[in-house]
């Protein structure tokens, strides 16, 4: 990871109840859900099909996080935080995928990279979480997102494995050969 | 703009459905994500937030928003969103744009603007090159940087925005980074808040032709001063710094343009009266 | 088919033969250099007439300096309301003659003239005879030594002694000029009154001793409620009647009054003006404020307008209520600002990129600018598009004493979308055409405004059939329009047509009268609606009459528009010429007869 997001979960030591926890948990699951809509739609308008699909099925994944999140804390009433009072400091919540690190003629083998870059950001923010909460309940809680997420990274290596070795031609699968302003 | 506290809305109830035509990878994504969550945080309700551009990759936001908005000609969206502010001073009006189109075409509308201060958000997303022409030079472009048009740079020197906001009297100047989308809100939110003219240039790469931006996320830093109420000091922090310093730069107090009379009007009789011999 | 081609002298006797009817009316150029106060004695001799129950106009012309360059007010005094100057001046009143070769161009004189002037005193630096430029007409030269007679006057003034002598040369007696002055100089004092009246009455008495004097009676009856007004103040007061309440100003010679009269009545009225950087600015500025709700207007001449152009077809494109008014100067480029031409039209009508259908109108007189103005506002309105009003210096820029110009009742009203509402298209091809426009604050009716070719959702489209569907959605909302009777001003019977357009209207009608009288009577059509063109009814309008299409343009615009419309469909000759001569009545007239006679 090469952007500010390696603050994170240094950042994540400013959570300090289980509701403020609930809150994080529960954003970044419906940004990671909004994330992989938003790259779905581009490569749908890139006509990259396969990448759309991939996309969409992470969002329905995220989704079901979300859904599962709101259903185990419910009745239980969270904090109000502006976007940018998030504990995870000036970047984004970091299950989400990077806008700027697709690109329309990615493949699988890129795409998963990303997603699985994703579930690591989100592993190593509630594991810090783990090593920092003195509250025990807090603890608990995220010690199961913790478990979700490792679960989740696992997930994603697997599908990867099963991707045909990498030749180590995907940069020149990826050249465009309908560049934007081809000489004449 | 008014802080609306009911009912509550999601970043995504600002979003159209259409689908955005910028390439994969662009920053501008991150602004229209920044500009929705930073409208949902308000709370203002869509149909009194009016979103205004010209022409050029960012210009094509206004539509990808669930506000009223307008795609006008090129580089005029400054002058079109005074004269909806003035008529209607109860909307939120911001104002999108691009380098091009904001610092080239639009170049006078943008000193004119800073000057009138009218209470309007001009946002910038400056990605240093002509992205929907297919690669040109623009007016923040590095004079070294290599194009078709022109062949081994321009030559020229890079335009100056925060500095020319400041020296033409803009009442606020920030400098944002598309990549940091949260801060990029809360940015936008302040500058939105903040009375009279604000100007907020967001560094938003282009994938396409200018790749190397993809680097900005790597040098960006938070501004290691707090913004200050002095032209003078800001305009010089900003031409010593390295030109990543991101965060609110100037805040200033600057009476708000408003040509409104709030006298009680007159029938039209009592303009008549004038001709009558 | 003939053309008149532009001549270099006015033709006396042309006009004469067809019934010039001087007594009734009474031309008189004021000149002087710098300082001499040449206009404000036009405009007080203007008033002065007025009270007497006169009616008149006043047009002006100035050399290029800001302050102290030679000027000249041209005043027609009449017992009727009159709308352009006559053939040929009765005098011109020099208060000096130093720089007044430069308006001979402009003063049609003849052997009944008189030239009244103060040749000075040899070796005084003021002196200068009559030039010969003037002297040539063979106009009478009477010496008037308004130097001395304002010098023998504590405080005197030349130019009060030529306003009295002005006055009683057409029969303006001195205690009508006292109440005037009195009226308008009581503000400086007593002493200020007593020597403008001392002045006058030097003039007065001088005047008693001219060779020839063109006393204009007082009117029979009481005349009515009368009006002194100038074209571009009619049209603010017509904008604001039409229920502008926004507008754009970036100054330009002529039109600049027409954004100083709606600076101060904006803000009576509630509204609000905005001084812009540039007309690329104020044309937008009027685009974000109609967007918004509020009907908006812009006036500018025709290099402002040549900037705006783009931007008109944005408000057509994305149908947006706007009105321009175009006061007209000579051109290309800079040209002649301070002079007057109808060389706009191309520009006006044909002046966007792609195919963009909107309105244009021009008022017919210096009080039309009122009704004119009003109904570009009630069109731009009701059919969502752009009204440009082609006014021009002669109109905005001349004072007219004229009856009260009324206001219509139009029921202006913009079709807008009510409150909330769900699966809002705003350009959805309804029966008129005129989708209901969303306007800010209206839940529901979120959409972006656009100037790219766009689908009935407003969203941007590059299919054939979306840009085809609205293209003829804008032209079907202009053709199925109902313009009432305002389109033209038709009058009289004859074999042939005068047609013309705008400000020339008033010298067309002055011809058309004179023939009447004189047993020869034609066919007035003048076009108050140039776009979209009503060619049906104009053919209608023209039968088979020979057609006289009379412009002040060099290169024909209108007769080369008219052609391509196809509204004329017989012989047509051509009057034309371009700024700044004006066309007057005696010239149109003659035409008319030549042609009969050939």
């Amino acid at each position: 990871m090469t952007d500010d997001r390696k603050d994170a979960a240094a950042l994540a030591a400013g959570i300090e109840t289980v509701p403020e926890l609930l809150a994080h948990a529960l954003r970044i699951e419906e940004d990671a859900e909004e994330r992989y809509l938003a790259l779905a739609d581009q490569m749908e308008t890139h006509h990259n099909a396969a990448i759309a699909r991939l996309f969409r099925w992470f969002a329905g994944h995220e989704a079901e996080h979300a859904r599962e999140i709101r259903e185990r804390m419910a009745g239980m009433a969270l904090p109000e935080i502006k976007p940018w009072d998030f504990h995870w400091g000036d970047a984004e919540s970091p299950e989400s995928v990077d806008f700027t690190a697709v690109r329309y003629t990615m493949d699988t083998r890129a795409a998963l990279g990303l997603a699985l870059e994703a579930e690591a950001r989100a592993l190593a923010f509630f594991q810090r979480i783990v090593e920092v909460a003195r509250d025990p309940e807090m603890r608990r809680w995220a010690e199961e997102f913790a478990a979700e997420e490792a679960e989740h990274v696992r997930l994603v290596r697997a599908e990867i494995a099963k991707l045909p070795p990498d030749d180590g031609q995907a940069v020149e699968r990826a050249e465009d050969p309908d560049p934007p302003n081809e000489p004449l | 703009m008014n802080e609306h506290p009911a009912p509550k809305r999601k970043a995504s109830d600002y979003k159209s459905e259409v689908k955005p035509v910028w390439c994969p990878g662009c920053g501008d994504y991150h602004v229209l994500l920044s500009l929705t969550r930073m409208l949902a945080a308000s709370g203002t309700p869509p149909e009194q937030v009016a979103v205004i551009s010209g022409i050029g990759c960012s210009s094509r936001i206004p539509a990808y928003t669930n506000c009223y908005g307008f795609h006008g000609v090129h580089g005029r969206s400054l002058a079109l969103a005074a004269g909806l502010k003035v008529a209607r001073p109860d909307l939120t009006v911001l104002v999108m744009s691009g380098d091009g189109d904001g610092f080239s075409i639009g170049g006078n509308h943008f000193l004119h603007a800073c000057r009138r201060n009218i209470d309007i958000t001009y946002v910038v997303m400056d990605n240093q090159v002509y992205g929907m022409t297919k690669g040109q030079p623009s007016p923040t472009t590095d004079p070294e940087w290599d194009s078709a048009l022109a062949p081994g740079g321009t030559g020229i020197r890079p335009f100056q925005p925060l500095v020319i906001a400041l020296a033409s009297g803009a009442n606020f100047v920030a400098r944002a980074f598309s990549g940091q989308p949260n801060e990029t809100a809360r940015i936008i939110h302040e500058a939105v808040m903040h009375p009279g003219f604000s100007f907020v240039q967001v560094m938003s790469p282009c994938v396409t032709f200018r790749p190397e931006q993809a680097a900005w996320k790597d040098a960006v830093h938070p501004a290691p001063v707090e913004a200050t109420d002095d032209p003078a000091r800001a305009a010089r922090r900003i031409m010593t710094d390295d030109g990543f310093n991101i965060g609110v730069l100037y805040r200033g107090d600057r009476p708000v343009f408003d040509p409104h009379s709030g006298a009680e009007p007159v029938p039209l009789s009592a303009l008549e009266r004038s001709f009558a011999l | 088919m003939g053309r008149h081609e532009e001549k270099a002298s006015f033709d006396a006797a042309g006009a004469a033969a067809v019934g010039e009817r001087p007594r009734d009316s009474v031309c008189i150029a004021i000149l002087g250099s710098g300082g001499a106060g040449a206009l404000t004695t036009g405009g007080l001799l203007l008033e002065a007439a007025a009270r007497r129950g006169l009616y008149g106009m006043m047009t002006r012309s100035v050399g290029p300096q800001i302050r102290g360059g030679e000027a000249a007010a041209f005043v027609r005094l009449a017992t009727r309301p009159v709308a352009c100057m006559a053939d040929r001046f009765d005098a011109v009143i020099a208060i000096d003659w130093r720089r007044a070769d430069r308006f001979a161009d402009e003063l049609a004189l003849d052997a009944e003239s008189l030239l009244i002037g103060d040749p000075g005193k040899p070796g005084d630096a003021a002196a200068a005879p009559v030039p010969e430029s003037l002297a040539r007409s063979g106009a009478r030269v009477v010496d008037i030594a308004f130097a001395d007679l304002a010098a023998a006057v504590p405080g005197g003034r030349e130019n009060m002694v030529a306003l009295g002598l002005a006055a009683g040369l057409v029969g303006i007696a001195a205690e009508e000029l006292d109440g005037l002055i009195a009226k308008r100089l009581g503000a400086k004092g007593t002493a200020a009154v007593e020597a403008s009246r001392a002045g006058c009455a030097q003039g007065l008495a001088a005047a008693a001793v001219l060779p020839v004097r063109f006393p204009l009676p007082r009117p029979e009856a009481e005349p009515g409620p009368r009006w002194r007004i100038t074209g571009n103040q009619a049209a603010g007061l017509g904008a604001v009647q039409g229920g502008v309440r926004f507008a754009a100003a970036y100054p330009i010679t002529p039109a600049t009054e027409v954004l100083e009269w709606l600076a101060p009545a904006l803000r009576r009225l509630g509204g609000t003006l905005v001084q812009a950087e540039d007309e690329l600015a104020s044309i937008n500025m009027i685009i974000g404020a109609s967007f918004g709700g509020v009907p908006a207007l812009t006036a500018t001449s025709g290099p402002g307008l040549a900037l705006m152009v783009e931007s008109l077809g944005l408000a057509v494109a994305s149908e947006v209520p706007i009105v321009v008014v175009d006061v007209m100067r000579g051109g290309p480029s800079t040209g002649i600002p301070t002079k007057s031409e109808q060389s706009d039209l191309n520009i006006a009508v044909m002046g966007c990129h792609g195919d963009a259908p909107h309105v244009v109108v021009a008022p017919l007189s210096v009080g039309d600018c009122r009704l004119t103005t009003q109904w570009a506002v009630h069109l731009a309105e009701t059919l969502q598009t752009v009204a440009v009003v082609l006014s021009d210096q002669f109109l905005g820029q001349s004072q007219a004493v004229i009856a009260p110009p009324e206001p219509e009742d139009f029921g202006t009203r913009r079709k807008v979308l009510p409150r909330t509402v769900e699966g809002y298209r705003r350009y959805e091809l309804v029966g008129d055409s005129i989708s209901p426009m969303a306007l800010p604050g209206i839940t529901g009716g979120q959409y972006t405004a656009d100037g790219l070719t766009h689908g009935e959702n407003a969203l941007p489209s590059s299919r054939a059939s979306d840009h085809r569907a609205q293209l003829d959605k804008r032209a079907a909302k202009l053709v199925q329009a109902d313009y009432g009777a305002h389109w033209a001003e038709i009058e009289g019977e004859g074999d042939i047509a005068i047609l013309c357009w705008g400000s020339l209207a008033g010298a067309a009608r002055e011809a058309a009268e004179r023939l009447a009288e004189a047993g020869a009577p034609v066919r007035l059509v003048a076009l108050r609606l140039l776009a979209p063109l009503r060619t049906e009814a104009l053919v209608e309008a023209l039968g088979h009459r020979r057609v006289l299409v009379v412009e002040q343009s060099h290169s024909g615009q209108f007769l080369n528009y008219l052609r391509g419309s196809g509204a004329l469909t017989g012989e047509t000759r051509s009057l034309r010429r371009p700024g700044p001569l004006p066309i007057r009545p005696g010239e149109i007239a003659a035409a008319v007869q030549e042609w009969r006679r050939s």
